[in-house]
Formats: structure tokens, C-alpha cells, sequence
């Protein structure tokens, strides 16, 4: 079963989220952010040669443009490859774990899954970013040293940066991050994620984090 | 919790039968090992169930039925399979099923004990997990937290169903050494049933390594003995051994070597791994040492070396020589006093004077040494790297032993100010308990200390500028050294073995695993691939670094700069187990 829904990031941006259920215990989430545009690459490009002619004229050294070349060829391979995220994916398999991948436009993925034996608790956490407050949902691993601590806080879809409005329209990827059946313990996270009114106040306090 | 049953892609086409492997019930898994087929002996396979138990220590049994069949299964089949859950009682008895050339699959998972919390089913929801047999077997999981305190053999619910997964197959190694070829009552299918995997290649060398490893061991004990004996313990040559950075990089490579041939085997992957380290990291020093050899020896390079050293050397002794000119007169417009200048000015000189006639004495044999050091470079490039860095300290001898006179000169003011400039405002230091008192001086003792604080504050200006001047003459020499040291450790501590296995064999290092679903049909279980996610480099160069010789700064910037301030003696490349100077 899928089903495709559009929202907004922090800068504005179009995102795409897909969510597919393949079973009880399995869905997968995938959020798709648009492709490289070819105006933004042409202006950069030209932009680079401009500079690089402007050098040339005043050096008379025809390395420049060479070194020109090579710097866009490099620098277009380098944000392909290392920056650019074409697309995120959650996959949630009940009693195994959580896995997160990031596939860039170069093709390269980059997937960390995290067993649910590890996973303390998931939470909303609100950060400050310039002007204004966003809601970002993160993972909390448990610490095998102390049993109450947190070794990391792991957010999701780190890089497209999805913010949550306080109408909580992507409410279904918070259910479906549910603990385990009631057998094993249950979260205290779970309530606030069902009833989540903005009207009220939250009953924890959430984590302030600045973002820059 | 859902049932997840681990099954090795290998057995996806194997006839049915029975499914061999281990039952984790504390995460609710079972992960298949083999597939046994028919016919056999319910007494021959317990038996050899029991044998592979006694020799992994893994608590391997009958997890329950495979049926590969063309369509459904007929009734008879079906109750045979049933009889055979009689037969080898296991909880829960898993029964897997499988059309001949379909892509769907139908398992179940019953319990014939009544469960025993209240609500649970008797029959479990079952996630079918395909992994790859031989590359998880061959695989090393590399945990971001490892516990301290864990032991070889226990798997408990905290290390999760990964490990558990990873350590039940490579464990089970004994399983897997009968091919379909044997003559054995059971006949199983594993990634090894169409035969065990082995090179002739790797066999003969380990057949031949056992003498020659013996014979290079023995070799290496002399040497080992050789360089221990008393001679090397006598006060010139063992000072001379703990300065010199090219002894301790001989002493660095014969501890590699010993280990390398050491008749001792490996006792688990990690010392294996640095060995196999060790022989990358020996052989890349070995062979770069022999093509700087080649390149030296070729077109009488050696020659042109020694012919340019003697004027660079003069060269540079004449630039020391109008450094201090310009510091005898009026450097950068500052006023120095004319006696103490001069007097400093004239020291300096004569000791430049003395170095560059020691140079012209030696300048017919330079090229002989030259030759005899480039040799030494078949010994590695990183020993003919701490010779250079060796000739370049004595090169510059002269301007180490500049600034510590300057050094020394300007300690020694330092500290007499600090103590006088007490004096003047009637305060002391109290040695027993380490703090500053007020004491009460006598008349002439403030006059003379109050005089001798005056002189040395008018005579400070002067040193300190002499000190700054060799300081950063020092500075850059221990810069120049410092980069050649930082060079000899990376050949010497990076893990070219690993790096190498994680671009040609990834799936060997493991960072975790990733999952993927298979194509999907409601009602159907669900089915997914377990693919290895292999360990990003920064982490394969972090885990396997080989220990270097430790020539890292000792001091903090913070504490360099206040040692430069008060004038101590700074060492920043020192050595491990250098005594203080």
C-alpha cells in the first residue's frame, strides 16, 4: 500500500514523503527532495569561468583555465557525491529495528540501522533555528555502560531537515514508530505522541537545541 | 514478538527436509544452519548433531521441516512432516514451504506447550531473514559499543540478535566441513555442499611457513641477543641510542619483525589481523626504501649531494654570522646595552667560527658517509627518514646549543627577577609550604637586592631578544624534524592490510547490516535480504592502527607557550622513555 503526500522544509523547499505499509510489522517512509536544478549548476559554472577568464586576462597564464576546469569538474563531483541527498528512507521492521538510508545523487547510500534492543526511547525535540522554533523527531540510544543513560541522540532524516508543524500533519510516522507489544515495557513517549495537543503544555520537557 | 527466522540464501533451492541450526529464544529467532535431506536415521542425526555440539560449543538441534516441493503438499507428506515434530521435539517447530519456482513462501511456527503468558497465540507470526552464508561466516562485526566485560561463548539478550546471528555461524565452522561428496549416513546442504573451498596457493605457504619461520626466528634472537649485551649499556652508545631516532626505529622494525615471525600461532583475528598489518606495513617500507636506493645510486646523485652539503652548510653558518652583526648593532631600532651585547655577540661568534672549521675538516669524507647512509635505505624508508632526521639535528648542533645558552641566560634573569621583584614589595617565597609570604628584610638587603633587581631589568631587554632570535631558529628545525617524524609514523602505524581487505573484500569488516524487502504479497510473510554494511574507512584506519613509536607533542599549546615564557627547555618530539635532560 502507498501513499505519497508533499510538504515543506525549513528553507521552503518541496519535499515528498512516500509512506508504504508492506505488513503489520513492516512500513517504510521515504522522503525525496528535488533533484539538482540546472539553472543553480549553470550560474555556479559560470560564475567559476568568469573569475577564472577575469585571471587569465590579467595573467596571461593559460594553466588558470585549466585549473578552472578541473576545480568545476571536481567540485560538481564532490557535492555530488558527498552532499547532495536525492532521497531518505525509513524502514521500520517490528522486533528487529529501525534503518535509516540516505542515497545521494551520485548513487552512493549510506544506511545505518539500529536494533530495537538499543532504542531507549523516541522523542520530539525542539531546536532553534534563526528566527524560528522547529520540532524534529530523534531516536534515544540506551547506554550499555549505565542503564539509565543515553550514549546518542539520532535524528531522523537528518538532512532534509523536516519540520513539523504543530498541527502534526506527518503524525503517522510518530504511530508507527510504536514500542513493542505491552509484554515488554512500555514508553512513556507513547501517550505524548497519541494526544498531542500544542494547546497544552507537553508533560515533559523537551531538549532545547540551537542550530546554526 | 514476531518469530524471525534466519535462513541462508544458499538452501533457497535445496530439495526439502529438515532445518539444522540454533534457536536464540531470548530474542525470539532461529537462525538455519543446513538443510538435512532425506532419507536418513533419526539416531545417526542426533548423533551428529550432538558431535557438532560438543565441538562449537554452539547449541545446535532440528528447528523443524523445509518442503521444496512442486504444489502443495499432499496429505501424507503433511503427516510426515507432523510425525517428525514427534520425533525431534523442538519449541517452536518451524515448518517453511515452497513451491518449485515460486517466489512466495508460507511458514509457520507452532508450540505444542500451552504458552505461558495469557493472551499469547499458539501460532507466531514468522519474518523470514535471507542472509548470505559465507560472507556472514567470513565477516567481523564491528560493534560501535563493545561491553568490557564479555566472554568468548555467552550471547546474552544485551548484545542483540546481530551478534548473536554473526557469532552462530562462524562458530558453527564444524558443521559445515562435509560436502556432498562424502560417504556420510546424513547428507546436509550449506554454502560448502558443492564442495569444500581451499587454494593450493595458501596451503603450500602455509606448509613452507612453519621452517622458515623458525630460521628467521632463530636469526632475529641473535640480533635481539647481539644488540642486548653490555657493551650497548655503557654510558656513550647507550645516550647516543636514546637521542638518536634512527635506534629507535630499528628497535620499532625488529619488534615487528620478531613478531611477524614468531612460532606462536595467532590466538583470534585481532592478533592475526596485526600481524598480517605488520608484514603489509614491513614489505611497503622495504620496497619505497629500495626504489629511494635505486634512485640515489643512479646518475651519481650522491655525488652532487655531497658536493652541494659543504656549501650549504657555510652558507648557512655565514647567515648566523650576520644575524648576530645585526643584533650586535641596533636590531629593529631597539637600544641594546652596548657591553653585554657585545660580549653575547662575541661568544656566539667564536662558537660559529669553531663549527664551520669542524665542517671543513670533514668535508673529504662526507661523500663516503653519504654513500654508506644510502644504503641503510634498503632497510626501509623509514630508517633512511630518521638518519636524515638524525644528520639534520648534528647539522644544526650549533644553533641547539645557541638557544640553550640564550635559554639558560634568559631562565636564569627570569627567575632572579621574579624573586627580587618579591624583595621589592617585601614578600617571600616559602619553600615548606609552597606559597609566597611576607617576610621582613633588612635595610641592606633591600638595598642590594633593590640594586640587583634594577640591573636585570635594564639588562632584560637585551637577552630576551637573543633568546627569541634562537628560539625561532630552534623552533624551525624542530618543525622541519617534527615533519619528517610524522611522515615515518604513518608508514609505520597505517593498517595497509585492512584498507586493502575493505576495498577488494568489503563484506570481511562490518560495520552492521542493512535490510531490504523482497517483493511482497498480503498474507504472505514477510521477506527480507540481510546484506553487510562494511566499515567506513576513518573507522577501518582507527580500529587498526598499529602502535606507532609515540613521538607525539607532550605539551599542549597553552603549556609550549608558557615554557617559552619562562624560559624553560622545551623537547617537544621526545622520545618514549627519554630520561629529562
Amino acid at each position: 500500500m502507498e501513499d505519497e503526500r508533499s510538504f515543506s522544509d525549513i528553507c521552503g523547499g518541496r519535499l515528498a514523503l512516500q509512506r508504504r505499509y508492506y505488513s503489520p510489522s513492516c512500513r517504510e517512509f521515504c522522503l525525496s527532495c528535488p533533484r539538482l536544478s540546472l539553472r543553480s549548476l549553470t550560474a555556479v559554472t559560470c560564475t567559476v569561468w568568469l573569475a577564472a577568464y577575469g585571471l587569465f586576462t590579467l595573467c596571461e597564464n593559460s594553466m588558470i583555465l585549466s585549473a578552472a576546469i578541473f576545480i568545476t569538474l571536481l567540485g560538481l563531483l564532490g557535492y555530488l557525491h558527498f552532499v547532495k541527498i536525492d532521497q531518505e528512507t525509513l524502514l521500520i521492521i517490528d522486533s528487529l529495528g529501525i534503518q535509516m538510508t540516505s542515497s545521494y545523487a551520485s548513487g552512493k547510500e549510506s544506511t545505518t540501522f539500529i536494533e530495537m534492543g538499543k532504542v531507549k526511547d523516541i522523542v520530539i525535540n525542539e531546536a532553534i533555528y534563526m528566527q524560528k522554533v522547529i520540532y524534529y523527531l530523534c531516536i534515544l540510544l540506551k547506554d550499555p555502560v549505565e542503564p539509565h543513560g543515553i550514549s546518542q541522540v539520532v535524528p531522523v532524516f537528518q538532512r532534509q531537515s523536516l519540520t513539523l508543524s504543530p498541527r502534526l500533519e506527518c503524525s503517522d510516522s510518530h504511530h508507527s514508530l510504536q514500542p513493542p507489544p505491552p509484554r515488554l515495557k512500555k514508553s512513556s513517549c507513547l501517550s505524548l505522541l497519541r494526544t498531542w495537543d500544542y494547546r497544552c503544555a507537553p508533560p515533559r520537557l523537551a531538549n532545547f537545541f540551537f542550530y546554526f | 514478538m514476531v518469530l524471525k527466522a534466519f535462513f541462508p540464501t544458499c538452501c533457497v533451492s535445496a530439495d526439502s527436509g529438515l532445518l539444522v541450526g540454533r534457536w536464540v529464544p531470548e530474542q525470539s529467532s532461529a537462525v538455519v544452519l543446513a538443510v538435512l535431506h532425506f532419507p536418513f536415521i533419526p539416531i545417526q542425526v542426533k548423533q551428529l548433531l550432538a558431535q557438532v555440539r560438543q565441538a562449537s560449543q554452539v547449541g545446535v538441534a532440528v528447528l523443524g521441516t523445509w518442503c521444496h516441493c512442486r504444489q502443495e503438499p499432499e496429505e501424507s507428506l503433511g503427516r510426515f512432516l507432523e510425525s517428525l515434530g514427534a520425533v525431534f521435539p523442538h519449541e517452536p517447530w518451524l515448518r517453511l514451504c515452497r513451491e518449485r519456482g515460486g517466489t512466495f513462501w508460507s511458514c509457520e511456527a507452532t508450540r505444542r506447550q500451552a504458552p505461558t503468558a495469557p493472551g499469547a497465540p499458539g501460532e507466531d507470526q514468522v519474518m523470514l531473514i535471507f542472509y548470505d552464508q559465507r560472507q556472514v561466516l567470513l565477516s567481523q562485526l564491528h560493534l560501535p559499543t563493545v561491553l568490557p566485560d564479555r566472554q568468548a561463548g555467552a550471547t546474552t539478550a544485551s548484545t542483540g540478535v546481530l551478534a548473536a546471528v554473526f557469532d552462530t555461524v562462524a562458530r558453527s565452522e564444524v558443521l559445515f566441513r562435509s560436502d556432498r561428496f562424502d560417504e556420510g549416513p546424513v547428507r546436509l546442504s550449506h554454502w560448502q555442499s558443492e564442495g569444500v573451498e581451499a587454494s593450493i596457493l595458501a596451503e603450500l605457504a602455509r606448509r613452507a611457513s612453519g621452517p622458515i619461520c623458525l630460521l628467521l626466528a632463530s636469526l632475529l634472537s641473535l640480533v635481539s641477543a647481539v644488540s642486548a649485551c653490555r657493551v650497548f649499556k655503557l654510558w656513550p652508545l647507550s645516550f647516543l641510542g636514546s637521542k638518536l631516532s634512527t635506534c629507535e626505529q630499528l628497535r620499532h622494525r625488529l619488534e615487528h619483525l620478531t613478531l611477524i615471525f614468531s612460532t606462536r600461532k595467532a590466538e583470534n583475528p585481532a592478533q592475526l589481523t596485526r600481524k598480517a598489518n605488520t608484514v603489509a606495513s614491513v614489505l611497503l617500507d622495504v620496497a619505497l626504501g629500495l626504489m629511494l636506493l635505486s634512485w640515489l645510486h643512479g646518475r651519481s646523485r650522491i655525488g652532487h649531494l655531497a658536493d652541494a652539503l659543504v656549501p650549504v652548510a657555510d652558507h648557512v653558518a655565514e647567515e648566523l654570522q650576520h644575524l648576530l652583526q645585526w643584533l650586535m648593532g641596533a636590531p629593529a631600532g631597539l637600544k641594546m646595552n652596548r657591553a653585554l651585547d657585545q660580549v653575547l655577540g662575541r661568544f656566539f661568534l667564536y662558537h660559529i667560527h669553531l663549527w664551520i672549521s669542524y665542517i671543513h675538516l670533514m668535508s673529504p669524507f662526507v661523500e663516503h658517509i653519504l654513500w654508506h647512509v644510502g644504503l641503510s635505505a634498503c632497510l626501509g624508508l623509514t630508517v633512511a627518514l630518521s638518519l636524515l632526521s638524525d644528520i639534520i639535528a648534528l647539522l644544526t648542533f650549533h644553533i641547539y646549543c645557541f638557544y640553550v645558552y640564550g635559554a639558560r641566560l634568559y631562565c636564569l634573569k627570569i627567575h632572579g627577577l621574579s624573586s627580587l621583584w618579591r624583595l621589592f614589595r617585601g614578600k617571600k617565597w616559602n619553600v615548606l609550604r609552597q606559597r609566597v609570604d611576607s617576610c621582613s628584610y633588612d635595610l641592606d638587603q633591600l638595598f642590594i637586592g633593590t640594586l640587583l633587581f634594577t640591573i636585570l631589568l635594564f639588562l632584560l631587554p637585551t637577552t630576551a631578544l637573543y633568546y627569541l632570535v634562537f628560539t625561532l631558529l630552534r623552533l624551525l628545525v624542530v618543525a622541519v624534524q617534527g615533519l619528517i617524524h610524522l611522515l615515518v609514523d604513518l608508514i609505520n602505524s597505517l593498517p595497509l592490510y585492512s584498507l586493502g581487505l575493505r576495498l577488494c573484500r568489503p563484506y570481511r569488516l562490518a560495520a552492521g547490516v542493512k535490510f531490504r524487502v523482497l517483493q511482497h504479497e498480503a498474507g504472505r510473510p514477510l521477506r527480507l535480504l540481510m546484506q553487510i554494511n562494511p566499515l567506513p574507512y576513518s573507522r577501518v584506519v582507527h580500529t587498526y592502527r598499529l602502535p606507532s613509536c609515540g613521538c607525539h607533542p607532550k605539551h599542549s599549546w597553552g603549556a609550549l607557550c608558557r615554557k617559552l615564557f619562562l624560559g624553560e627547555l622545551i623537547y617537544p618530539w621526545r622520545q618514549r622513555g627519554d630520561k629529562q635532560d
